[in-house]
Parts: C-alpha cells; sequence; structure tokens
C-alpha cells in the first residue's frame, strides 16, 4: 500500500485514538504528579440538629487565592507514587531492614495497599490466564467432536458464562457459596465442618475469585479456538492417521501448533483483562480478603472525599503493569512480524 | 390513639391540598439525591410547585455525581440532598452558597434547629434524623430471662446465653462489611469510648490509643457471635439474618428498622417480637455508642439568583409539614412540625435524649472513614494485632490527606 493511501485509511482511528485514549492517559500523568492546594482549615462553632459544637472547615476565601494561582493544585513529581498508599518506598526499605526472612519480609509487604492489591491481581493473572487457555481448548476440542446437530446447542450454553454481565454472574456465585448456598452447604458436607465459611477465610476467597474468573473467561477462549478448528486443514489431520497417530497425537502435532497463533492472541486479551480484575471483588464483596489495583482505583474514587490524585498514580502504575506483562508477548510478535 | 393520629392525619392531608396551590415559584429547580422513600417523598413535595421546572435526579450513586454536577457554571443541579457526612464533599469543593439571604427573606417560618450553621453561616436545611440502635427479639430474650441490654457487654452476656440455650448459634448481628459500614462500626464503638478522632483544630489522626485498641477490642468479641461471613455482611445482609429469624440482638440503623418490623420477609413469629431499643453505651461510658446523622438540603452556588430562590422556596415546600401524610408519616423520623413518632422510631428519638454525638462534619473525615474501611478487616480476621491495624488506618489517612493538601 501506497504511504499516501495508508494515512488516509488510518487516519480516522488515529484521531479517534488520539482523542479518546492519548489524551485521557496525558491528563491522568498530569494529575497523578499533582497534589491538592493547601488546604486552609479554620476552627468554626458548627450546629446541627442536636446541638452545638467546635469544628473545623476549609476557609475558602483563603484557598481561593491558592486555587486562582494555580488551578492544577501543587506539583509534586513523584510524591504520590513513592507515598505509603502506592509504592510505599520508604516503608518498603524500613521493613527490609527490620525483617530477618523472606516469609517476614512478605508478610510484612501485604500490610501496605498496593502491594497486596498487586500480590492477589498477579496471582489472580497468573492462575487464571493458563487454566481459560486450557480449558477453553478442552471444551473446543470436545464440541468440535460432537455430533453436528448437537453443536448449535452446545456452543449456546458454553457462551453463557460470558453473556452473563459480570456482576451479575459474580453474585450468582456468591450466593451459590454463602454458608447456606447449595455449594457452600456441599463443601461444608464434604470437608466435614459444619462452621466451614468460604466467605470467612482469606485463601477460600482467593479461590473463589479464580473459579469465577475462570469460569466467566473460558467462553471466550473457547469460541477463538473454536473458530480455529475450524480451518485446521483435513488433510494433514488424514495424514497424520494414515501415519497411526492416535486422538492425542493428533492434537499434540497438527491442531496445537496450528492454533498457536490464537493461543498468543488469547494470552494478550487475558493477560490484559485478568490484571485488572475488578467486579467480582466488588460482588463478592471480597476486598477485606482481596483487593487489587482497579478496586484500589474504585476505592479512592468512591469515598466521600474523592482522591483523584491517588487514582490516578494508581492508573498510571496499572497502565505500566499491563506494558510489563505484555512486553514479552508483544517482542515475540514484532519478531515474527519482522522475520517475515 | 388511633383516632387521634387518624384525625390529625386527615388534617394533614387536607393542608396538603391547600399548601399545593402555595408554593409559586419562578425559577427552575434541579435536584440530586439518594434514592429512598423518605427523599422520594421530599422531591415529590418540592415538584408540586408551580411556575417554574422541577426535576430530580434521585439515585444511590448520587455522591459521585453531586459534586461534578454542581461544579459547572452554571450548574447542573440546583439542589443536593445530602447527609452531614456528605454535605463537607461539597463544601470541601465550595459548590454550595450559604442560605443566610434567602433564610432570611423566605425562610423565617423555618425553625431555627433544623438549619445547619457552620461557622455562623447557614449551609443546609436538614428535614430529618436518623441513628444506629439496638434492635432486638422480645420473645428471645424473655426465654433466657435477660433484661433489654444497655450495654455491650450486656449483648456479649446475652449472646452467650442465647448461644447456650441452643436458640441460635450466631445470634449477634451487625454491618462489619470491610468498607464503609465496617469503618461506621468503629466510628460508633470509638465514640462510645469517649475518643476524639484528631487533634483538636488540625488535620493530624489520634486513633492509635486506648480507646481505639479497646474499640477494636470489643468489635472482635462481637464477632465471635456473628455470623463467620460477617466482613461481607452490610445492613441490608444483616437486616436479612434478623428477618431469617438467626440473629437476636443488633445494631441497625432506624430508617432501616420499618422495614424489620413489617410483615414481609419474615415469619409471624419473627416480625412481631423484633424491637427497637435505645442505643447501646460501652466500656461504662454514658454515650452511646453510636451517631445521628441528619439528611437536608442544600442550595448550589452555581446558579442565577433566581433559580436559587426557586430552588429554595421548592425545598421549603417539599419538607414543610404538607408533605406529611398517612403513607409519608412513617417513612422516617421526620424533623418536621406535625410529625407524629410511630414504634418503630422509639431508637432515634433515645439516641437525642442520650445525648448521642453527630457524626463529626470535618473537612477530611471522609478520608479517615475510608482508611477504617480498608484497615481494620486485618485485626478482625485475627491477622494483626489492634495496634498495627490502628497504625495502617493512620498511616493511609496520613498519605491522603497529604495528596489532598490537608496535611503538608
Amino acid at each position: 500500500m501506497k504511504h499516501r493511501s495508508f494515512f488516509w485509511f488510518v487516519l480516522p482511528s488515529a484521531l479517534a485514538m488520539l482523542l479518546f485514549i492519548f489524551f485521557p492517559i496525558i491528563s491522568v500523568i498530569v494529575q497523578s504528579f499533582h497534589v491538592e492546594h493547601e488546604q486552609v482549615i479554620k476552627t468554626v462553632e458548627t450546629c446541627d440538629l442536636f446541638g452545638c459544637k467546635e469544628s473545623t472547615t476549609i476557609d475558602q476565601e483563603a484557598t481561593a487565592a491558592l486555587k486562582e494561582a494555580k488551578p492544577l493544585g501543587q506539583f509534586a513529581g513523584f510524591k504520590t507514587y513513592l507515598d505509603r498508599n502506592h509504592l510505599a518506598t520508604s516503608e518498603v526499605s524500613a521493613t527490609w531492614n527490620r525483617t530477618n526472612s523472606w516469609r517476614d519480609f512478605g508478610a510484612q509487604m501485604l500490610n501496605l495497599p498496593f502491594y497486596k492489591a498487586i500480590g492477589f491481581t498477579l496471582t489472580f493473572t497468573f492462575v487464571v490466564t493458563p487454566l481459560v487457555i486450557i480449558l477453553g481448548f478442552v471444551i473446543a476440542v470436545a464440541v468440535n467432536s460432537a455430533a453436528k446437530r448437537l453443536r448449535g446447542v452446545l456452543i449456546f450454553f458454553s457462551l453463557l458464562p460470558m453473556m452473563i454481565t459480570p456482576l451479575v454472574g459474580a453474585l450468582i456465585l456468591f450466593w451459590m457459596v454463602d454458608a447456606r448456598g447449595i455449594i457452600g452447604t456441599t463443601l461444608q458436607y464434604l470437608a466435614g465442618d459444619p462452621d466451614l465459611s468460604v466467605k470467612a477465610s482469606t485463601p477460600l476467597m482467593w479461590i473463589m475469585l479464580m473459579v469465577y474468573g475462570v469460569w466467566h473467561a473460558a467462553p471466550f477462549a473457547f469460541i477463538v479456538y473454536y473458530a480455529g478448528l475450524q480451518t485446521v486443514s483435513q488433510d494433514t489431520l488424514e495424514a497424520a492417521r494414515v501415519d497411526g497417530a492416535n486422538r492425542w497425537l493428533q492434537i499434540r502435532h497438527v491442531i496445537i501448533p496450528h492454533l498457536l497463533p490464537l493461543t498468543t492472541f488469547i494470552a494478550l486479551m487475558q493477560l490484559m483483562d485478568n490484571f485488572r480484575v475488578f467486579e467480582p471483588i466488588v460482588s463478592f464483596a471480597a476486598n477485606a480478603h482481596a483487593t487489587s489495583l482497579s478496586w484500589a482505583i474504585y476505592n479512592d474514587l468512591g469515598g466521600e472525599t474523592r482522591q483523584l490524585s491517588s487514582a490516578a498514580a494508581t492508573s498510571v502504575l496499572t497502565i505500566l503493569g499491563v506494558a510489563i506483562l505484555l512486553s514479552p508477548v508483544l517482542v515475540r510478535t514484532w519478531r515474527e512480524f519482522d522475520r517475515k | 390513639m388511633f383516632l387521634k393520629h387518624a384525625a390529625l392525619a386527615s388534617a394533614l392531608a387536607l393542608m396538603a391540598g391547600t399548601a399545593m396551590a402555595d408554593c409559586q415559584i419562578s425559577g427552575n429547580v434541579s435536584i440530586v439525591g439518594n434514592e429512598f422513600p423518605a427523599i422520594h417523598t421530599v422531591a415529590n413535595g418540592a415538584a408540586q410547585c408551580a411556575g417554574g421546572e422541577v426535576k430530580s435526579n434521585l439515585t444511590a450513586d448520587h455522591q459521585k455525581i453531586n459534586v461534578a454536577g454542581m461544579q459547572g457554571n452554571p450548574a447542573e443541579y440546583s439542589t443536593a440532598i445530602i447527609a452531614n457526612s456528605s454535605v463537607v464533599a461539597l463544601m470541601n469543593e465550595d459548590v454550595i452558597r450559604p442560605l443566610d439571604d434567602l433564610v432570611a427573606e423566605y425562610g423565617q417560618d423555618i425553625p431555627k434547629n433544623q438549619l445547619i450553621t457552620i461557622g455562623g453561616k447557614v449551609m443546609a436545611v436538614a428535614f430529618m434524623a436518623n441513628a444506629q440502635t439496638l434492635a432486638y427479639r422480645k420473645d428471645v430474650l424473655e426465654e433466657i430471662g435477660v433484661d433489654v441490654p444497655k450495654t455491650y457487654e450486656d449483648v456479649l452476656a446475652a449472646a452467650e446465653k442465647i448461644r447456650a440455650a441452643g436458640i441460635s448459634q450466631y445470634p449477634v448481628g451487625g454491618a462489619y462489611a470491610a468498607g464503609w459500614n465496617l469503618a461506621e462500626e468503629f466510628v460508633n464503638m470509638y465514640v462510645g469510648h469517649g475518643g476524639e478522632f484528631f487533634k483538636p483544630g488540625s488535620a493530624e489522626v489520634a486513633i492509635n490509643n486506648e480507646q481505639g485498641v479497646a474499640a477494636l477490642e470489643m468489635m472482635k468479641a462481637l464477632t465471635a457471635y456473628m455470623n463467620p461471613d460477617f466482613l461481607t455482611h452490610d445492613s441490608n445482609a444483616t437486616g436479612a439474618e434478623m428477618e431469617a429469624g438467626n440473629v437476636m440482638l443488633m445494631n441497625m440503623w432506624g430508617s432501616r428498622m420499618g422495614n424489620l418490623m413489617d410483615e414481609e420477609g419474615a415469619e409471624e413469629q419473627v416480625y412481631s417480637n423484633i424491637t427497637v431499643g435505645a442505643p447501646l453505651t460501652v466500656g461504662g461510658g454514658s454515650t452511646p455508642a453510636s451517631t445521628l446523622w441528619w439528611d437536608g438540603w442544600t442550595v448550589a452556588k452555581n446558579i442565577s439568583d433566581e433559580d436559587a430562590v426557586a430552588t429554595f422556596l421548592a425545598m421549603k415546600h417539599g419538607t414543610s409539614p404538607a408533605i406529611l401524610n398517612d403513607e409519608t408519616m412513617s417513612q422516617a423520623v421526620w424533623m418536621i412540625e406535625g410529625y407524629t413518632p410511630a414504634p418503630v422510631n422509639d431508637g432515634v428519638f433515645a439516641a437525642i435524649e442520650m445525648g448521642t454525638q453527630s457524626y463529626p462534619m470535618l473537612p477530611y473525615q471522609g478520608l479517615l472513614h475510608t482508611a477504617l474501611g480498608d484497615n481494620l478487616a486485618d485485626f478482625l480476621l485475627g491477622k494483626e494485632s489492634a495496634e498495627q491495624a490502628l497504625a495502617d488506618a493512620e498511616a493511609a489517612y496520613t498519605a491522603a490527606a497529604k495528596e489532598k493538601g490537608f496535611l503538608q
């Protein structure tokens, strides 16, 4: 394609990306480098229905001049990034000096909000992504080998978890694992412990969130693999059969290599999606046991006082996290492209 | 007694009929507020005003949109219905106007105690009150032969007896869901122990002290008698536990008692025996371990004076005795003349009589509330000490307060 026509082809989407992706990210980055003005506090008497008492309020007149001079707030540089609610550099080094074992150090780190969130986020990402790929592949192969007239129905039911709104899907599971729900009661029976409660135990809550993650995302991997399976060359498969390959060998040596590019694609999408894990934590009310970076952003913005700078810093750190996570896959894709 | 109520109600209904014609406005009104029956009643009352457009956006997410919706010029919302915790967010951003002029000109008949004044300026007009108080099962307490608990220590003793009698394994309820609810329970318990959240006149937090530890220890002692899932139970869930007949004693919002005592969602044995008590004290203190809340309305700063007058008049009408009738009377503890309380409201009145403190209206209280909600669960889960949990909450608050410019 000529450079000129290429330019006109990509211009609309490039403009849209600039407007809806690039500029917002720039604004978030700028926000993350600023904190609010010094708030001038004055002591006042506050009276409500129930009486008067001494209280404080922001002196708006005194603060107005500060706001006027610098509408963005005080420039803070990386201060927000490094404070306790984010990378917590000084707390981390203090912990490093104070603790003697890795185990102790790890436990102390998980007490810091950012590391607690990243701990769960990474565990979730690296457990759920491979399981989604494997399960999606197994379902795709199974559906593909089912009788033709059954396939439509099977595909429909296999896709159901993806069609359900994440918040609702997670809520359904939340009620099922309740101590008096069907799964919760079954678990109590199997474990022989009438007091067993998934919602009260951190490890069980983590497992439940990951089970939900796999349940919700496996249909995506399934449908991509299923589409891929339709393009497997029947001639190659037949040749393999003639050579005496059994079903497993056919899958191992013909189908898996054929679907490898799709696996890269699914892994890419899933790494990104799982790194942003959010809905199940809200639906499961799991924040006492597990938090994620996205949940931290939501929590900053959902309080009675919105913490925009804090949310902006966490957002930038999330973007960096996604970039680091995807870099091996992207480098690989680039090399393949280069080879061609 | 019933006849008297009925007569009063019909008299009020008649008043409502005449008042409808009374409210004339010349400007537009746009309301943003929370979504529950009492707020609907207020918005509907305001909408009766003729002469200008009155629209409302009532949603549970009102706090996420009210600041942004009032920052523009002109503001999208001419009034926000808020509570004592959330008025602070509007004042911090300087988006609501002092009402002194409007009160002087159009609001002389608003009872003085309804005016919320901060530093001598009227910033909001309150119309209803709320507080968390005891809800208990009368029949169960009779069965185990225990008086109605007055303190949290009594609650623990009663809970032990109920469990020992085999009536319920987890007889205590509480909205202990990690986040806002858990922080609110700590605020209650800490206030009950006589604690102060900040060093006087400053934004420096001071909760890692004897009272803080005692408050957490009491909360942990209570959780031993709660459903093990307590960290996921908000007021809805713990209310459902009581209606299901599992919970016999709990600290619950006055505004939700009506749901517990009505015929829906519970067996006759349960709902007919649920009774509202006074707020509890703790640790030998006399101040209840609870906080008082009010709901009120404000007027936006960035609107024309004409619309401000219209908004003031419409909201005044929406919170006037005209809105009280048979149906609306039980929706809230109205701070409106002509309101007749029902037994369901005994708790909130007892809370007011006992000198319960109101939830602090400090510019940085919301930041502390968020920090508490994020950090106290680790202690209740047994992962760390009370001192560590409080130190974590303090550190998280301090970092957030620096980002917001309250601390340097």
